[in-house]
């Protein structure tokens, strides 16, 4: 947690805001191939299901641009994916980092990179085994939103927790 | 005395071996104008016309035959081989400024042996190096419905006046022939058209496939002889092809001649491929591919397809650059929240540590010389910007400063500047700067261009424009150093992250 760059300082709470607005109103599904799980995508929400993790918990934390310390909506989020994540202890995760668009190929999977670490530190400090969590960094590769503003941008620039059963998650 | 002729042997991509060799050996034409045998090499300088660019048409009379008369002697001169004139004040085109008047050049339509594909071919090579010229913004090609005289041969001067009357002042003749065995031979000469000298003159026999590469050679030879630059046409890019919405792009590797022709696609598209770079010998191109789940650097040798992942460790590693003699691959290495530059000794495996920070290292390349490194970092502040550092890792300094972001340098081939892309008041520039930090310049501008590649003489930069919105992607430019002759770069599909290749062997 100690190893955050101190430069990179929280921007403005209008910013928090308007983040929070976006990160409410964000399509969960679809986002990975890892996401999709057996039960559908229809139906009540069992417990304990990747979809109750996605659609209840949430699996997104959005970011301020070109910065990758968490804010407190992000923490908050976190959080509940922490106390989720104790509960099932079944499932590990993928933390996948982006970056949006306005920034140059290679430093944005650095970025994305950055976003991950700072997800998976915040996990670590909640109980999760960093045996349970893997980072990967899509950098700017995988937009939700393709509008060429900043709203589309603020959806983009995020960190994905993606939920899986077993040994399976990913690389 | 004899010349000496240039001997090339290069293999191109698993095609049949070259056979390149000045043109030699002509018998005393019907016409009695012995042709010179020299090879551009011991050409003397191509003397530029005296005339201001206002009064192009005819030359005098008089001009006219003691230019024949100079022919003569020159013929002579040529024969017993000494220079007819001195070496020295060669420049036809001042290239060094911005403001460049093109060299109008005529190209006349190649000739051909009696197969009907030679014929073909002839019509292809004479289209390339035509289309060649032509976008190196240098020169301009005549329209051949203007031309007077039609060629018959290329073993006898052309009537130098109907060349001038068209305002030529070079003039390129050849013909291309069927060898047998799947062979063919083609064969050129430059003609300077005011003093009527031969400039240059070459013969090559290859595999008819290609036909495309002798366009381009011809061309290279062309335009290394009026320009006095080194050549880059017989060159390749490669690219990451882009298909499908934006937010599920689909990205291949890909690889195409300089003039956008000879797509070959090198990847099926199963997983995110990234920022290829050619090895210095042409064969390999090094790339981030996330078929692993994750960003490695991968190595391929383009003509057999095989891959292999340079870097299997844990950690992402990515910006992957060859060193100047292929020895070694520079790259990110991902390893918690920072990413640090790693060296790799492609024979030992060992790797070498270059950088050690908590902040984003990336984008690498090495100097031409292999003794340093420019690379991109935000350690001051957070925002992007160029470092330079031995290629041991030591000597840092910042070459940037100031409000702009700076990132994706590339080490010009020459040496002597660095292109980089540039982000400032939301827009994406590039440009380029000295090694010493000094004498940025801007050359173009606009919503999102990034990633420059120089071309192999250091004179034309490549890089990707993104247009906006859903429905947008990146395409390939060139411009000039001068920041002049901007030009798409044409792609069947979206196109992003260009390399341009060394010149072919």
């Amino acid at each position: 947690m100690s190893r955050f760059a101190v430069t990179r300082t929280i921007a403005g709470l209008a910013v928090l805001l308007l983040l929070a607005a976006c990160s409410r109103g964000q399509p969960m599904a679809g986002l990975s191939p890892a996401q999709t799980s057996s039960e559908g995508d229809s139906g009540p929400i069992v417990p304990g299901s990747a979809r109750e993790f996605s659609a209840r918990i949430g699996d997104t934390v959005y970011f301020t641009t070109d910065q990758v310390e968490l804010s407190p909506e992000a923490q908050q989020i976190l959080a509940a994916q922490a106390a989720w994540l104790n509960q099932y202890t079944q499932y590990r995760v993928i933390l996948e980092g982006h970056a949006d668009e306005r920034g140059t190929r290679e430093y944005n999977i650095g970025l994305g990179a950055q976003r991950a670490a700072n997800a998976k530190h915040f996990l670590a400090a909640r109980g999760i085994s960093p045996d349970r969590i893997k980072t990967v960094s899509y950098g700017k590769e995988r937009p939700v939103a393709v509008c060429a503003n900043i709203s589309c941008w603020s959806q983009n620039r995020r960190v994905v927790t993606v939920v899986s059963q077993g040994g399976g998650a990913g690389y | 005395m004899r010349d000496t002729m240039p001997q090339h042997h290069a293999q191109p991509d698993s095609l049949s071996q070259w056979e390149r060799v000045g043109v030699r050996g002509y018998k005393l034409s019907e016409r009695h104008y012995p042709l010179t045998r020299r090879c551009r090499a011991t050409l003397s300088p191509w003397e530029r016309a005296k005339r201001p660019d206002s009064s192009p048409a005819e030359p005098p009379k008089g001009a006219s035959a003691k230019r024949l008369t100079t022919l003569f002697l020159l013929a002579i001169f040529a024969f017993l081989a000494i220079p007819p004139y001195p070496a020295g004040a060669v420049m036809e085109v001042d290239i060094t400024q911005g403001n460049i008047r093109p060299i109008p050049i005529a190209i006349s339509p190649f000739l051909a042996g009696a197969s009907g594909q030679s014929a073909q071919l002839a019509d292809a090579v004479t289209g390339i190096i035509a289309a060649d010229l032509e976008r190196s913004g240098l020169f301009k090609p005549i329209d051949r419905a203007a031309f007077l005289e039609r060629i018959y041969t290329v073993d006898a001067p052309p009537r130098f006046r109907d060349w001038s009357v068209i305002n030529a002042e070079a003039l390129a003749v050849g013909q291309i022939t069927d060898a047998g065995g799947g062979q063919i031979k083609a064969q050129f000469r430059l003609w300077d058209v005011y003093s009527g000298r031969e400039l240059t003159g070459e013969s090559f026999t290859t595999s008819s496939d290609n036909w495309r590469r002798i366009g381009h050679i011809i061309a290279d030879a062309i335009y290394q002889r009026l320009t006095g630059e080194k050549a880059y046409f017989d060159s390749r890019i490669a690219f990451i092809e882009e298909s499908g919405p934006r937010n599920k792009r689909v990205k291949r590797l890909a690889l195409m001649d300089q003039d956008g022709q000879n797509l070959r696609v090198l990847t099926k598209g199963t997983s995110l491929v990234l920022t290829p770079r050619f090895s210095p010998n042409n064969r390999e191109i090094t790339y981030t591919s996330y078929e692993g789940g994750r960003p490695s650097v991968i190595r391929m040798d383009i003509a057999s397809g095989r891959q292999e992942v340079v870097a299997n460790f844990p950690g992402m590693t990515f910006a992957p650059r060859f060193s100047p003699r292929g020895d070694r691959i520079i790259m990110s290495l991902q390893q918690d929240s920072a990413s640090n530059l790693f060296e790799m000794d492609l024979d030992s495996r060992q790797l070498r540590r270059l950088t050690t920070t908590q902040a984003i290292d990336t984008g690498p390349c090495y100097s031409p010389d292999g003794r340093q490194i420019v690379f991109e970092s935000d350690r001051a502040g957070g925002r992007q910007q160029l470092f330079v550092m031995n290629a041991d890792g030591s000597g840092q300094r910042q070459l940037t400063g100031g409000d702009g972001r700076y990132s994706t340098p590339v080490w010009s081939p020459r040496g002597d500047l660095i292109a980089f892309t540039k982000q400032i008041g939301g827009q994406f520039l590039i440009g380029v700067i000295q090694p010493d930090g000094r004498g940025e310049r801007i050359l173009t501008e606009g919503y999102h261009n990034e990633g420059p590649s120089w071309s192999p003489n250091g004179r034309v930069l490549t890089f990707f424009r993104e247009s906006q919105g859903e429905s947008g992607g990146p395409r390939l430019f060139t411009i000039d150093l001068t920041g002049y002759n901007e030009r798409v770069l044409p792609t069947s599909a979206f196109a992003s992250d260009p390399s341009w290749s060394p010149l072919m062997k």
